[in-house]
């Protein structure tokens, strides 16, 4: 596809371009083969922006993820952040651009260090980053805050005692207490029930419109996508294969992958049999 | 309204062993006709596997079934397992009048076996006369009635996709054909490519009848509007709603039945709405706030 981040994901009423990628490429060698996980991709993230990438198991989104993380090291391609290049940050730079950048995964459970309450989880996080003490603890006490949770009820429990919608509350909390400018959030919602689900979105929802966080949102369902996001890409095997604007990608899908994985999506009064 | 296929009356599961009984299923009963495909919805932790694994007789410590009584094919069956001696009494009825499709059962295939290895495993651990050659032709005529490639049998685990293995794993789980299949959550680890062919292949099985019914637990409500004739909702342990999928989606009585369906997102203009709504610091879609709301316990 010849067209440039630029007429794809722009429109009038977006912020500055905070977080972007160009032409990232990702390639791993398995059994002696070449598998391209990730095929030239570009995207930009707006400011207080929802963009939502969907697709398949495989299709590439959550390699896309790791690489704009700077957890896994691009084969081709550059990743801006605030209009600098961050592909190969290192040391303190790149402690620098992880307090701005932020990631909730999965499984809340995964995440979590079993040994330690919530409240010696939340603070050993902060110690990272020299922030103790008083500060420390209003801080926690204002990230709760953001995703509904009672910090008496909360801190000294361990995280078994917790469902799964309020680990991955109190992995939101964690995120936001380093103030981060962007929120990725992969799969983060996929492993809770429908109400708790619900929640969580919109927790990210009232994040986006108070504190202006970008949100890149990646799943598997465009549901989610469809409630949450300003824009959705769609990727297949490694591509982006369609973009735009929620209305435009759904509603009046171009791309032949896009409607098929539309037309398998089960609606709940569309599809009653009976 | 078709013929009855089975009614289970009165279930009373609890977890023991603790300090202190918990009760996951608490009184339930269920009806189900001839070719039926009865959804099973409700949320983490309100006891729907559990009252799956009692229907199926599988319950085994620290799940104890209190009380319970299956109709099924003009008998009683006392589903109660109190003692070893009723898991044994219940041994006849496994995989026969009622088979189980667990949880994540596509991860249970073998990955040292070839899948007709397991075919004949399977039917040997009910039959143990069953020869490999026998075992083998069911599968096969069975794969070949729904459309199923055959070669898989030749497959090792590794070298299928989830999906396939998926229904692999149904036609498996009931080449005895059973009369009643209870399927746990078996779209939810799928694409919706994969869930489609599922749904699709359990509409086929039913309407061949490899089984007379399917108790379908999920929590995943869009595809139990693809799939069931009939919906139970189930919260906290009890049954708070059934009826016709069709009458629970457009008019649902109970509370919680509302609440399940205002939090289904599917990618549709009302969704879409709400979402807009929800963004510009309007209320939004009612959402409990918290678990206990939700009755998960």
């Amino acid at each position: 596809m010849s067209e440039t981040p630029e007429m794809i994901t722009r429109s009038r009423s977006d912020g500055e371009v905070l977080l972007s990628c160009q032409n990232v490429t990702k390639e791993f060698s398995v059994a002696g083969s070449t598998v391209v996980a990730v095929d030239d991709v570009s995207l930009e993230f707006p400011e207080a922006s929802v963009l939502a990438v969907v697709g398949e198991s495989g299709s590439g989104k959550s390699t896309l993820a790791r690489m704009l993380l700077r957890l896994m090291p691009v084969t081709s391609g550059t990743i801006t952040f605030r209009g600098e290049d961050v592909t190969s940050l290192s040391g303190k730079g790149l402690r620098q651009y992880w307090s701005e950048v932020q990631a909730v995964f999965q499984d809340p459970f995964a995440s979590f260090n079993q040994f330690f309450t919530v409240g010696s989880l939340l603070r050993r996080s902060l110690a990272l980053a020299e922030v103790t003490g008083d500060e420390a603890e209003a801080l926690i006490e204002e990230c709760l805050g953001y995703v509904d949770m009672a910090p008496a009820k909360t801190l000294g429990k361990f995280p078994h005692q917790l469902s799964g919608g309020q680990r991955q509350r109190v992995m939101v909390a964690r995120a936001l207490m380093m103030r981060p400018k962007v929120l990725l959030a992969d799969e983060a919602t996929s492993m809770l029930d429908a109400t708790l689900r619900v929640n969580v979105l919109n927790v990210l929802h009232d994040l986006r419109s108070e504190l202006g966080l970008t949100v890149l949102f990646i799943t598997h369902d465009i549901g989610q996508a469809c409630y949450l996001a300003d824009r959705v890409a769609v990727m297949e095997r490694g591509r982006v294969v369609e973009r735009g604007s929620t209305e435009e990608v759904i509603f009046s899908p171009q791309g032949e992958y896009t409607r098929r994985l539309l037309a398998d999506v089960p609606d709940l009064r569309g599809s009653l049999r009976t | 309204m078709s013929a009855l296929l089975a009614r289970a009356t009165n279930i009373r599961c609890v977890y023991g062993g603790g300090e202190e009984d918990f009760t996951a299923v608490d009184g339930v009963s269920l009806e189900l006709g001839e070719g039926e495909i009865l959804g099973l919805a409700g949320e983490s932790g309100c006891g729907k596997t559990t009252l799956g694994n009692a229907l199926a007789m599988i319950a085994t410590p620290p799940l104890y079934v209190l009380s319970g009584l299956l109709e099924i094919d003009g008998e009683s069956i006392d589903l109660s397992t109190l003692s070893v001696a009723d898991l044994k009494r219940h041994r006849p009825y496994r995989g026969r009048t009622v088979s189980m499709l667990p949880q994540g059962a596509m991860n249970s295939i073998s990955p040292t076996i070839r899948v007709r290895s397991l075919v004949h495993d399977v039917m040997r651990a009910h039959d143990p006369r069953v020869t490999k050659a026998e075992a083998l032709d069911l599968a096969r005529d069975r794969l070949k009635m729904l459309d199923m490639p055959v070669r898989v049998l030749d497959s090792y685990a590794h070298q299928l996709s989830g999906g396939m293995k998926q229904r692999l794993i149904t036609v498996i789980s009931t080449l005895q054909n059973p009369r009643l299949l209870i399927a746990d959550e078996p779209t939810s680890a799928l694409d919706v490519s994969s869930q489609r062919m599922l749904v699709e292949m359990l509409l086929a099985m039913v309407e061949q009848r490899i089984m007379s019914g399917v108790v379908f637990v999920t929590h995943d409500l869009p595809v139990l509007s693809q799939v069931s004739d009939k919906l139970a909702i189930m919260n906290a342990g009890r049954i708070v709603e059934t009826g016709p999928t069709r009458r629970l989606v457009e008019e649902p009585q109970h509370d919680y039945t509302r609440t399940l369906l205002s939090s289904v997102l599917d990618p549709s203009h009302e969704t879409r709405e709400r979402g807009r709504l929800r963004s510009s610091g309007h209320a939004g879609p009612q959402a409990p706030t918290s678990e206990k709301e939700v009755g998960a316990r």
